[in-house]
C-alpha cells in the first residue's frame, strides 16, 4: 500500500512533464497538421539550455528555467520560419521527413558540441527529501510538478483567454475560414510551433535536473510524446494532458510491478492497445465524416 | 533506357570486386550498403508504392536478424509455468528462411493492426512496434543475451543436393550473395509493381475512395504489401546477422530506419531504381565523409542532405535527374496541376 | 443483364437517415429505382444528395434504414464489396487516379476482372490475363471516346475529360447499376450534349442509372423519373413534366439563393424536350470522341 502511494506520487510528478510534452506536440499537430519530429530534439535543447544557463551563464536555477523556455520558443519560431513555412501545402509525409532531417541535425549538433558525456544540472534544493507519511519526495521533484502544472495552466489560459488563443482555435477549426476572417494564419502557425516547442523545451529543462542531460535523451521522450498524443487523440489538448498522466501511471506501475526494463515499453503497448480498441484516442468526440 | 540502366548497374556491381582488388574496407562498406539497400527496396514497396510511411521498418530487419541468428545458434529459454523450450542449432540457410517467414508474419500483424487507421497513426504504430521489439531484445537476456550481443553466429552455407555446399566466409562471397538476393528482390518488386496487385497499390495511393469504388480491397492490398515488404526486410536482416556474425539490440535503432528512409526518399520513392541509387549514394556517403569529419558531423550532413533533397528534388534523385535529362516535349501539360472547380457541396 | 423481374426494384432506399452529431444530413429517404430506368436525384445545395450516394455505396453508414440492391441489404458492406454486387459509382470531385495515364487508369479500374494471384504474378503466369485486360481497356476507352488521350496523365486532362475517365472506371467494373455524381458539372453545353448520348448508350446496354445533377435542362432531358430532396427529405418524385410544375419543388428552389433560383427558373422554362425516346444513339462513342478533340 505504501509502495502504491509512492508510485502514485511519482506518477503525478512524471505526468506533469509528460503532459507538457504531449500538449506541445498535439497543439502543433492539431493546428498545423505537422507530425513534429523535432520535438525530442527541442526537449533535449531545453535541458541543455537549462544546463548552460545555470553553469556557464550563472543565471541561477529559477531564472534559468524561463530562459530555457524562451530559448525553445525562439528555436521553434526559427524552425517554423525556415523549414515549415516554405513547405506549406506539401503533403504531411514531406513535412514529416523534413522534420526528421531537422531533428537529426539538432541531435547530432548537440552531440558534436557537448560530447556524449552526460551532464548534471546543479540545483538549489536540499538533498534531503520531504517525508509525507509513508511517501518521500525530493524538493526538486515537487518544484518540477508545481512548475509543470503552472505551465499547463498558462497554456490553457493562453488558448482560452487571449486573442492569440482565439485565433489559434479558429485556425484549428478551419484555417481557410480563419484566413477569410482576417486571422494572419502564417503568424498563427509560427506562434503555434514556437509555443509547442517551448513546451517541449520546458519539459526538458524540468526533467534535465531531475535525471541527467545527454544528447540522446530526446529520442525516447519524443516517442513517449507520440504515445501521449495518440492516447489523447491527435490534436486534443485536454486529451494530451490526461494522456501524460496515464502514461506516467502505466510506466510507474509497469516498472514497479512488472519489470523496470519494460518501463519504456509501456507507452508503446498503450499505443498499440489504443489503436486496437479505440483508434481515435480515448477522448475523441464524434467527428463529422465526408 | 529504363531497362538498360539496371542491367548496366548490375554488370558494374558484378565486376566491381575485381577492380577493388579485394580491398576489405571498401568491400565491407559495399556489403553493408547492399544489405541496407535491400531494406530500402522493401521499405519503398510500402512508402513509395502504397504511400504508407513505415518508420519502424528496422523492426522487421532486426527480427529477421535475431530469428536467423537464434535458429542457427540454438537457445534454451524458460517461458514460465515450468515450460522450457530448448532449440538445437539448425543450418543457417534454414534460419534465413525462418527469418523471412517470421518477419512476414510480423508485417501481417502490423498491417492488420494499423491499416484501419492510416497516415500519422500508421507512422507512430510502426515506430512503437520497433521500440517494443528493441526493448524485448534488450531485456529478454535469457534468449537474446541482451546488451551482451549474440556472438559466434555461423556463416551462411548454401548447398544444392548432389553439387556440394559452400560456406560463405569471405567478403567477396558475401558480396555476391547480397548482390544475388538484392537482384532477386528487385525483380520480384518489378513484377509486383507492374501487375494487377501493383495497380491496386497505385490506385489506393493516388485516390483511395476511387480505388475502393472499383472494387479494390484496401485492407487486403495494404496488408499483403506489408507482408512482402517485411519479409524482404527480414531477409536483409538475416544476411546482416550471418555476415557480421554478431548482433545486439542496437540493430533496432531508429537511426537505421532513418537511413533507409533517406535512401528511398533521396533516390526516388515509388520508382524501381530509386532505392537502389539512393542506397548506393547514401550507403557509401559515410565512406566518403569518414576521412574528413567526425561521425556526429556526418549525421549533420545526412540531415541537411535529406532536407535539401526534399526542398530541391522532392521526388528524389532518379526522377529528378531523369527529368533533367529528357527534354520537355512541347505542349506537354504540367502533371498533377489540373485545375478543378471548387466542389459544390450537396 | 439483371436477374430480377422488371417490376421489382433494382435499388431500394428504405427509410434511410444520416445524422452527424446533431446535424441531420438525411432525415428519412425512401425511394426505389427499377431496372433499366434513368432516375435523377435533385435538390438544392446541402439537400443530402451526395450523402445519399455515400450511403448507397458503403462510404457512410446510415444512422437508420437500409439500402437494398437486387434484394441484398447493403448494411455493413464495405465499398469494394458493394461494387462486386454490381453497383458502381463516380465521384463529384476527384474522378481519376491523377498520376497515371488514362490507359492505366482504366487498367486499375479493371481490377475485379481477373483473379491473378500473387504467385502467378511472381512466376510471370499472368501474361495472358494481362493481354486480355489491355484489350478490354482499349475497348472501354473507345466507348467513352478517350482513345486519343490514352497515354496522357489523367490528372492533366481537362475537367470534362476527367469525368469521362471516371465513367470509364465505373464501367470497367461491369455494373448493373451506375450512380453518377454531378457528371456534367464543369462541362460546356456541347460536351454535356455528348455526355447525355453516352448515358443513353450505357442504359441501352441494360445498365440502370441514378444521377445527381445540378444542370436542370440536362436532368429534364435525360431522366425517366426525378426525385427531389430538400433538407434531407424527399419532397417530390415523378416524371420530369410533373416535377417541373410541382409547387413544393419550385418553393424549395426559390427558398434558396439566387443561383439556385436561376437554376429553377431555367428548369421551369425549358421547352419540353423532343419526345424521341432514343434520339440518334447511332454512334454516341464517335460523337464523344469528336467532342473531346474539340
Amino acid at each position: 500500500m505504501d509502495q502504491l502511494l509512492q508510485h502514485l506520487v511519482n506518477t503525478l510528478i512524471l505526468g506533469g512533464t509528460y503532459a507538457l510534452l504531449g500538449i506541445g506536440l498535439t497543439l502543433i499537430f492539431g493546428i498545423m497538421n505537422v507530425v513534429n519530429f523535432t520535438h525530442g530534439a527541442l526537449y533535449t535543447m531545453g535541458a541543455y539550455l537549462m544546463y548552460l544557463a545555470v553553469t556557464a551563464l550563472g543565471l541561477g536555477f529559477f531564472l534559468a528555467l524561463p530562459a530555457a523556455i524562451l530559448g525553445g520558443l525562439l528555436l521553434g519560431a526559427v524552425i517554423e520560419f525556415v523549414l515549415l513555412r516554405p513547405l506549406r501545402g506539401s503533403d504531411i509525409d514531406t513535412t514529416m521527413l523534413v522534420m526528421i532531417g531537422a531533428g537529426i541535425v539538432l541531435q547530432s549538433g548537440t552531440l558534436w558540441i557537448f560530447g556524449g558525456v552526460a551532464k548534471s544540472v546543479p540545483t538549489p534544493f536540499p538533498d534531503a527529501p520531504l517525508h509525507l507519511g509513508p511517501v518521500s519526495v525530493s524538493w526538486l521533484r515537487l518544484f518540477v510538478l508545481g512548475a509543470a502544472l503552472a505551465l499547463i495552466g498558462l497554456t490553457y489560459a493562453l488558448i482560452n483567454r487571449t486573442r492569440l488563443g482565439l485565433a489559434m482555435r479558429a485556425t484549428f477549426q478551419d484555417h481557410d475560414t480563419a484566413a477569410l476572417m482576417g486571422v494572419n494564419v502564417r503568424l498563427i502557425y509560427t506562434a503555434t510551433f514556437a509555443i509547442g516547442s517551448s513546451l517541449a523545451a520546458a519539459a526538458g529543462a524540468l526533467l534535465g535536473p531531475v535525471y541527467v542531460v545527454f544528447p540522446q535523451m530526446g529520442g525516447l521522450a519524443e516517442l513517449k510524446a507520440f504515445a501521449i498524443v495518440i492516447l489523447g487523440g491527435l490534436g486534443n489538448i485536454t486529451g494530451a494532458a490526461i494522456g501524460g498522466f496515464i502514461l506516467a501511471l502505466a510506466e510507474e506501475l509497469g516498472a514497479g510491478y512488472i519489470s523496470s526494463g519494460y518501463r519504456d515499453a509501456m507507452g508503446f503497448l498503450i499505443i498499440i492497445a489504443v489503436l486496437v480498441f479505440r483508434p481515435t484516442g480515448l477522448f475523441a468526440r464524434a467527428e463529422r465524416i465526408g | 533506357m529504363t531497362r538498360l540502366l539496371p542491367l548496366a548497374l548490375l554488370a558494374g556491381l558484378a565486376l566491381l570486386p575485381l577492380g577493388l582488388d579485394a580491398n576489405p574496407y571498401l568491400l565491407n562498406a559495399l556489403i553493408t550498403t547492399g544489405i541496407l539497400t535491400i531494406g530500402a527496396m522493401s521499405l519503398n514497396l510500402l512508402l513509395g508504392f502504397t504511400g504508407q510511411l513505415s518508420l519502424g521498418h528496422i523492426a522487421f530487419f532486426g527480427i529477421g536478424a535475431y530469428v536467423s541468428a537464434l535458429t542457427s545458434l540454438g537457445f534454451e529459454v524458460e517461458l514460465g509455468f515450468g515450460i522450457r523450450v530448448v532449440h538445437e542449432p539448425w543450418p543457417a540457410a534454414l534460419g534465413f528462411l525462418l527469418a523471412v517467414v517470421a518477419a512476414g508474419l510480423c508485417g501481417w500483424l502490423i498491417g492488420r493492426l494499423s491499416f484501419r487507421v492510416r497516415g500519422a497513426y500508421f507512422v507512430i504504430v510502426t515506430i512503437s512496434f520497433a521500440e517494443v521489439v528493441r526493448l524485448v531484445a534488450l531485456n529478454w537476456v535469457e534468449l537474446t543475451q541482451g546488451p551482451l550481443a549474440l556472438t559466434g553466429i555461423p556463416a551462411l552455407t548454401l548447398g544444392l543436393p548432389g553439387l556440394g555446399s559452400w560456406t560463405l566466409r569471405t567478403k567477396v562471397q558475401n558480396y555476391y550473395l547480397v548482390l544475388a538476393v538484392g537482384t532477386l528482390c528487385y525483380l520480384m518488386i518489378a513484377r509486383l509493381v507492374g501487375s494487377r496487385f501493383g495497380r491496386a497499390m497505385r490506385g489506393l495511393k493516388e485516390n483511395e475512395s476511387l480505388a475502393l469504388s472499383v472494387g479494390i480491397n484496401a485492407t487486403r492490398t495494404l496488408t499483403v504489401a506489408a507482408v512482402i515488404s517485411a519479409a524482404m526486410a527480414g531477409a536483409a536482416g538475416s544476411l546482416y546477422a550471418h555476415y557480421l556474425r554478431i548482433i545486439d539490440p542496437d540493430v533496432f535503432l531508429f537511426a537505421t530506419t532513418v537511413t533507409m528512409v533517406i535512401m528511398v526518399v533521396g533516390g526516388g520513392k515509388g520508382t524501381l531504381m530509386g532505392p537502389v541509387v539512393g542506397g548506393l549514394v547514401f550507403g557509401l556517403l559515410p565512406v566518403a565523409l569518414r576521412p574528413v569529419m567526425a561521425p556526429e558531423a556526418q549525421w549533420i550532413v545526412f540531415g541537411l542532405v535529406l532536407i535539401a533533397i526534399l526542398f530541391v528534388m522532392p521526388r528524389g534523385l532518379v526522377p529528378g535527374l531523369a527529368g533533367l535529362l529528357t527534354p520537355r516535349r512541347r505542349g506537354e501539360a504540367p502533371t498533377g496541376s489540373a485545375i478543378q472547380p471548387v466542389e459544390v457541396r450537396s | 443483364m439483371t436477374s430480377s423481374a422488371p417490376e421489382s426494384p433494382i435499388l431500394s432506399v428504405e427509410h434511410v437517415g444520416v445524422r452527424f452529431g446533431g446535424l441531420v444530413a438525411i432525415a428519412d429517404l425512401h425511394f426505389d429505382v427499377r431496372p433499366g430506368e434513368i432516375v435523377s436525384l435533385i435538390g438544392p445545395n446541402g439537400a443530402g444528395k451526395t450523402t445519399a450516394f455515400n450511403v448507397m455505396t458503403g462510404f457512410l453508414r446510415p444512422s437508420q434504414g437500409v439500402v437494398r440492391f437486387r434484394g441484398t441489404a447493403l448494411t455493413g458492406l464495405q465499398p469494394h464489396e458493394i461494387v462486386r454486387l454490381g453497383l458502381s459509382r463516380t465521384f463529384q470531385r476527384t474522378s481519376v487516379f491523377p498520376d497515371d495515364t488514362v490507359f492505366d487508369n482504366v487498367m486499375i479500374g479493371l481490377h475485379r476482372r481477373t483473379r491473378s494471384r500473387l504467385v502467378d504474378t511472381l512466376l510471370g503466369r499472368d501474361r495472358a490475363a494481362e493481354r486480355r485486360l489491355r484489350a478490354e481497356a482499349r475497348d472501354l476507352l473507345d466507348r467513352v471516346g478517350l482513345t486519343a488521350r490514352a497515354d496522357e496523365k489523367a490528372g492533366a486532362l481537362a475537367y470534362g475529360e476527367q469525368r469521362l475517365v471516371g465513367v470509364a472506371l465505373a464501367l470497367a467494373t461491369e455494373p448493373a447499376m451506375l450512380l453518377l455524381d454531378e457528371p456534367v458539372s464543369g462541362m460546356n453545353a456541347s460536351e454535356t450534349r455528348v455526355f447525355v448520348r453516352l448515358i443513353r448508350a450505357i442504359r441501352a446496354r441494360g445498365v440502370t442509372i441514378l444521377l445527381v445533377e445540378h444542370d436542370m435542362p440536362m436532368v429534364m432531358e435525360v431522366s425517366d423519373r426525378i426525385a427531389v430532396l430538400n433538407y434531407g427529405r424527399l419532397i417530390a418524385q415523378g416524371a420530369p413534366a410533373e416535377i417541373r410544375s410541382d409547387p413544393a419543388v419550385i418553393e424549395a428552389y426559390l427558398g434558396q439563393g439566387s443561383a439556385a433560383r436561376e437554376a429553377a427558373m431555367r428548369a421551369a422554362s425549358v421547352p419540353t424536350p423532343v419526345p424521341a425516346p432514343m434520339p440518334v444513339p447511332a454512334t454516341p462513342e464517335t460523337a464523344v470522341a469528336e467532342a473531346s478533340h474539340a
